[in-house]
């Protein structure tokens, strides 16, 4: 993946508005957070392949991003995003890598579902 | 005289840490391996260091990772078994227990290496262990294999006591190694490898010993 060029990312953005998208949305701290170290609190979630429609969405920030995405009720919020991967034309691929290069945070948009 | 042995981990690079030089003396005392892997590990955080992998690529390269890890250690017998990572314990118990049960018709296994259950740390490694141990235990006393499990959240030796198998592994570090730096997304990571290039005595210090308790059923 490629730290995240914003003008390109809020292109694809533009490009898959006002129609049904899969979507993945997943944030972790990681399984081993608690083992490692006890003061930490350990904490995920993901969706994937959940139908959603957006009629308008953004990309924001600088070095770190944020995204929102406007559905017909309610939104869509992913914030840490550092990464993307510039080879995806027909897709969104958004992670956020922490200092270790490990994944705490991804947001994935797509036609097909994932597999 | 050969014995057969199965080995049930949930994610690709379980079986390098846990048991790969156990599993490499087996393999040159002329035993054949099954490892039966549940998952392909496709939720992990590692992408490599730079990170060259992402969520959509990992599965197809961690897949291919496993099965460098399995040729570096010899095992003969790679099942994919396809289950979905991070939902081990979610999974429908009847499926997961009948795939698990049919392995164990197939091979009759005299020996199952697995996670110890509650002792595992990811939720994961304790799902996959109470699975085996379920599916195992209900089979009666004289087709029971010994059931080798790897324990190590903090404290563990409080709950089950000191290890009845302690493995020195030193003569087979040359396949752990290449097992583990088979795991090319993963073992970078600072609390696995990490980045730096370790001597012969780190290895052998943190590599070289595999411990395993006999899951007691009665």
């Amino acid at each position: 993946m490629q730290l995240i060029n914003q003008e390109k990312v809020q292109q694809i953005i533009d490009s898959l508005k006002n129609e049904d998208v899969y979507i993945h949305l997943e944030m972790t701290t990681g399984a081993y957070a608690a083992h490692l170290d006890s003061s930490k609190h350990q904490a995920a979630n993901f969706i994937s392949n959940a139908v959603i429609r957006y009629s308008h969405g953004s990309i924001a920030g600088s070095g770190q991003y944020r995204v929102g995405l406007k559905m017909v009720q309610g939104w869509i919020y992913s914030e840490g995003l550092t990464h993307w991967e510039e080879n995806e034309t027909e897709r969104l691929l958004l992670a956020g890598h922490d200092s270790q290069g490990k994944l705490i945070v991804s947001l994935q948009l797509s036609r097909v579902p994932f597999g | 005289m050969r014995q057969n042995i199965l080995v049930i981990l949930p994610h690709p690079d379980d079986e390098a840490f846990t048991v790969s030089g156990t599993l490499a003396k087996h393999i040159q005392d002329g035993d054949h391996v099954t490892y039966a892997c549940l998952t392909l590990g496709e939720m992990g955080r590692n992408m490599g260091i730079p990170p060259f992998a992402n969520r959509v690529t990992l599965p197809a390269i961690r897949k291919l990772e496993l099965e460098d890890s399995c040729r570096a250690i010899g095992i003969q017998d790679l099942r994919m078994m396809g289950f979905h990572d991070k939902m081990i314990e979610f999974e429908d118990q009847e499926q997961l227990d009948g795939r698990i049960g049919a392995l164990m018709k197939e091979l009759f296994p005299s020996i199952v290496y697995t996670f110890y259950p509650g002792y595992s740390v990811h939720p994961d490694h304790d799902a996959c262990g109470r699975a085996v141990i379920r599916t195992i235990g209900r089979l009666p006393n004289a087709e029971r294999p010994v059931v080798y499990c790897s324990a190590f959240a903090k404290n563990h030796q409080q709950a089950i006591g000191k290890p009845q198998l302690v493995n020195d592994v030193t003569p087979f570090l040359q396949q752990k190694m290449a097992s583990i730096q088979a795991h090319r997304s993963q073992f970078q990571a600072a609390e696995l490898v990490g980045s730096k290039q370790l001597d012969d005595e780190e290895i052998r210090k943190r590599f070289g010993t595999e411990r395993f308790w006999i899951y007691p059923f009665d």
